[in-house]
């Protein structure tokens, strides 16, 4: 009993230590600019979110290390564990957001739904990279929202274009079978509306395969469906552990690996891996460099990761989420740049970071100033567009490494746009009494 | 001697029978109100209302939901995350076909069909006890969740399969969507947390209180002396669904602002069963305090390293918490198995004893 009481005791104290400390952490650094990172390194999502925020981390700490910030100024990160949980990723946001955060980047459809009611109230904008709310891609409704480069609805219709070149046209869909299995959450049905239209206008026939987040590794039902129905192709939304769940069972029962294509978040290199030799020839679409033959690459490895900074693994840079995360950061390191050039400030605001990613354009020559030349598809955000409709390009696992298969494939953008602006639309009717854009255009 | 009664006469029987008849306690839970309703609201930040404490009272309020059902009426469920989905879903239902009613009324009579899910879940009960009861209210958690998810009615057919909750006013302040004040929220969740919970506690000392008690110690005795088990067990499933339908409701509207039927997937129902087993089975300050330990603990334990001066990163942090609690449950339930609740009535016993034990 003794024992109990100082323990008891001790952990009175502790709760009241932490209690102050939950009140006096607003501490905000006055000549530095704060970039709060959600991110997750544990949990079932934790194999596709450590690589991400790797590469997030990397990128930032090394433009302190080599630049001494942007534009002169520091930045300073921090790194708030969400899980891939909707419940902790607003703990998060809200315990850092009083400290002058600068733009969220949830990485993860849930917390970005949960956020955008949020983002135009606190303002302080959203960059959902490539996920999020397709719909998000209408400036004029979601100002404060960005998802540069592309939407989910972009990437469905590049699947089908791709598929249709594949077969020699695109009237060549019909009568043709393809799958789709998806990580039954928002996430993964958010293109189904785009993919049923696209499914009657080309004639072919669209099969889903839903994937529970409880069972995403255990999917051998889906696959015996998949065996049964025999489609032509197969378009694959997983993320997290069901990536090489997917891939493994598709080797299993020998699905044609060619005509297995994931989105631009099934395209990790542990995913692709994990289906062994068997998993030659699986393609995933990719908007982010492949590789780390980039000069940026060589100056993280040098600042930062032989500097001992980081806790990323040498070997994993160039990987493709690696990629995906630096790439995000130089989103956001570019929206401040602009931003600081817009106002005409050092640290900047929300607010100003908001203008500095609607006025963003990034072209061949910036990225080659970056070093980082090829490494993705020159962005122009627009007011109107927050998304960019961008090429995306199809990669293929060797059984080694990815290596690009296509060129940069544009979106249907006719097709995708309308769809866009109607979702956009119904969202704000939903959400009525929905704020009317008054957010001044920079360009 | 902090603790004693004696010299606390009653003389009517309506001071007898009251809530609580011991002083101390009147006391006590006046002080709790008085912070929760006047020192908490004119100090705390932004952070602490919206993160510590409108979770900390939802999760209090699931947790009196479940408790009835467990703790005074001992049948065990597993669906709770599902009731509490329920509850959800039908207040955000009734607010998108009544956009101008009231919708702290919505809240509270979203958590009428959940009680009648929960009833209809609940007539196993009559048949099956214990661990095979669980299943079957199990299987309520999995075909409501997977409800949520394929029937596209109950999200409005929105293409992200979230539930979004809308702007809504009450009096002319804005109670729910993203301007609403983490301050209106706080008041209204804790308004009704308080009025539940105060309305339980008189319920459980009365007829039906008992009624779920003699059906828990032993239903054949209960049955034999005129309790009847369909009724009586159907109406704690009702009871305890619909506060749980509240606290779900409450959770998208006041806290979360959207909401994925993972959010109410069988982790929740779990967490809530913790709290309540941590708590105290069969105690309404047990829920509370059950609910403190499993929400507030961890939230506070992330900042512990920060303040201490330990540069430590986030991920190691999340490890290091779940190590510390999940220890700290079994400690807990090692040295005092019937939970916080009993271990606050020893610390009573101690109080009116001191400084003289015997």
């Amino acid at each position: 009993m003794r024992n109990f009481k100082q323990l008891a005791l001790g952990t009175a104290v502790a709760l009241g230590v932490g209690l102050t400390g939950a009140m006096t952490t607003a501490v905000q650094a006055q000549d530095a600019n704060y970039v709060p990172l959600l991110t997750y390194r544990t949990g079932p999502y934790a194999g596709s979110g450590i690589h991400i925020a790797n590469g997030m981390h990397d990128y930032l700490k090394m433009l302190n290390e080599r630049d001494g910030g942007i534009g002169g100024v520091k930045l300073v990160t921090e790194e708030c564990e969400t899980g891939y949980n909707a419940q902790k990723g607003v703990e998060c946001y809200e315990a850092t957001k009083g400290k002058g955060a600068l733009v969220y980047n949830p990485y993860s459809t849930g917390i970005t739904l949960q956020l955008i009611p949020k983002a135009g109230v606190d303002k302080i904008p959203v960059l959902s990279m490539g996920y999020g709310l397709s719909a998000a891609a209408d400036g004029k409704t979601f100002p404060w929202i960005f998802n540069v480069p592309d939407t989910y609805w972009d990437g469905a219709s590049v699947v089908i274009k791709y598929i249709g070149e594949q077969e020699g046209g695109l009237e060549n869909l019909k009568g043709k079978k393809i799958g789709y299995i998806f990580l039954d959450a928002g996430y993964g049905r958010e293109p189904i509306p785009l993919l049923e239209q696209l499914s009657e206008k080309y004639g072919f026939e669209l099969l889903q395969y839903p994937v529970p987040g409880a069972e995403m590794q255990n999917q051998s039902s889906q696959w015996l469906n998949v065996r049964r129905d025999r489609p032509d192709y197969m378009v694959m939304w997983g993320w997290g552990a069901m990536n090489p769940t997917a891939i493994k069972e598709a080797v299993k029962i020998r699905f044609p690996m060619d005509k297995f294509i994931g989105v631009w978040w099934s395209a990790g290199d542990d995913d692709a891996a994990a289906g062994g030799e068997g998993a030659k020839g699986y393609k995933a679409m990719n908007f982010s460099g492949v590789g780390s033959d980039f000069p940026a690459l060589d100056d993280i490895k040098k600042h930062v990761i032989d500097a001992g900074l980081s806790s990323t693994d040498a070997e994993t840079i160039g990987g493709t989420l690696y990629n995906r995360g630096v790439l995000n950061s130089v989103i956001i390191a570019e929206g401040i740049r602009t931003a600081q050039e817009l106002t005409g400030k050092k640290v900047i605001t929300g607010e100003d970071m908001r203008l500095g990613l609607e006025a963003l354009n990034l072209d061949e020559a910036r990225l080659a100033e970056l070093g980082l030349k090829g490494f993705a598809h020159p962005m122009k955000v627009t007011c109107d567009d927050h998304a960019g409709s961008h090429p995306v390009f199809i990669q293929e696992w060797d059984g080694k490494k990815w290596r690009q298969a296509s060129g940069w494939i544009e979106p249907m953008t006719d097709l995708v746009r309308p769809l866009l602006e109607a979702a956009a639309a119904e969202y704000a009717e939903k959400n009525a009494p929905w704020p009317a854009r008054t957010e001044p255009c920079p360009n | 001697m902090f603790y004693r009664e004696a010299g606390q006469f009653k003389t009517s029987y309506k001071a007898d029978q009251a809530l609580m008849p011991i002083l101390q306690d009147r006391v006590g839970l006046a002080v709790i109100l008085i912070i929760a309703f006047a020192v908490i609201p004119a100090t705390a930040n932004d952070f602490f209302l919206t993160s510590i404490m409108i979770p900390f009272l939802v999760f209090s309020l699931a947790a009196i939901g479940l408790n009835i059902l467990t703790g005074f009426c001992g049948q065990l469920s597993l669906g709770t995350g599902a009731f509490m989905g329920v509850g959800a879903y039908a207040a955000y239902k009734l607010t998108s076909i009544f956009p101008d009613a009231n919708v702290i009324v919505m809240v509270l009579l979203s958590g009428v069909f959940s009680a009648a899910i929960g009833a209809v879940f609940g007539l196993p009960s009559l048949r099956i006890k214990g661990l095979y009861l669980a299943v079957t209210t199990l299987a309520a958690q999995f075909f409501l969740e997977w409800c949520f998810i394929r029937i596209p009615w109950l999200y409005n057919y929105n293409a992200s399969g979230a539930i979004e909750v809308p702007h809504r006013e009450v009096f002319g302040i804005v109670a729910s969507g993203a301007e609403a004040t983490p301050l209106a929220r706080y008041f209204i969740v804790l308004g009704i947390t308080v009025f539940i919970a105060l309305l339980m506690a008189n319920v459980l000392r009365g007829r039906i209180g008992r009624s779920w008690m003699m059906i828990r110690d032993m239903d054949i005795a209960a049955e034999l002396m005129g309790i009847r088990p369909l009724r009586t067990k159907l109406m704690a499933f009702a009871v305890s669904s619909y506060i749980c339908g509240v606290a779900g409701a409450m959770m998208v509207f006041f806290w979360l602002n959207a909401a994925e039927p993972s959010s109410y997937s069988i982790r929740l129902s779990f967490q809530i069963l913790f709290m309540v087993i941590l708590g105290g089975l069969g105690s309404l300050s047990g829920a509370f305090m059950g609910a403190a330990f499993i929400w507030i603990l961890p939230v506070i334990l992330k900042f512990v390293p920060g303040l201490m001066g330990i540069d430590l990163a986030a991920e190691t942090i999340e490890h290091a918490t779940f190590m510390i609690v999940g220890a700290l449950i079994i400690f807990f339930l090692i040295v005092e198995p019937h939970g916080f609740a009993r271990l606050w009535a020893i610390a009573k016993q101690k109080l009116r004893v001191w400084p003289f034990p015997y």
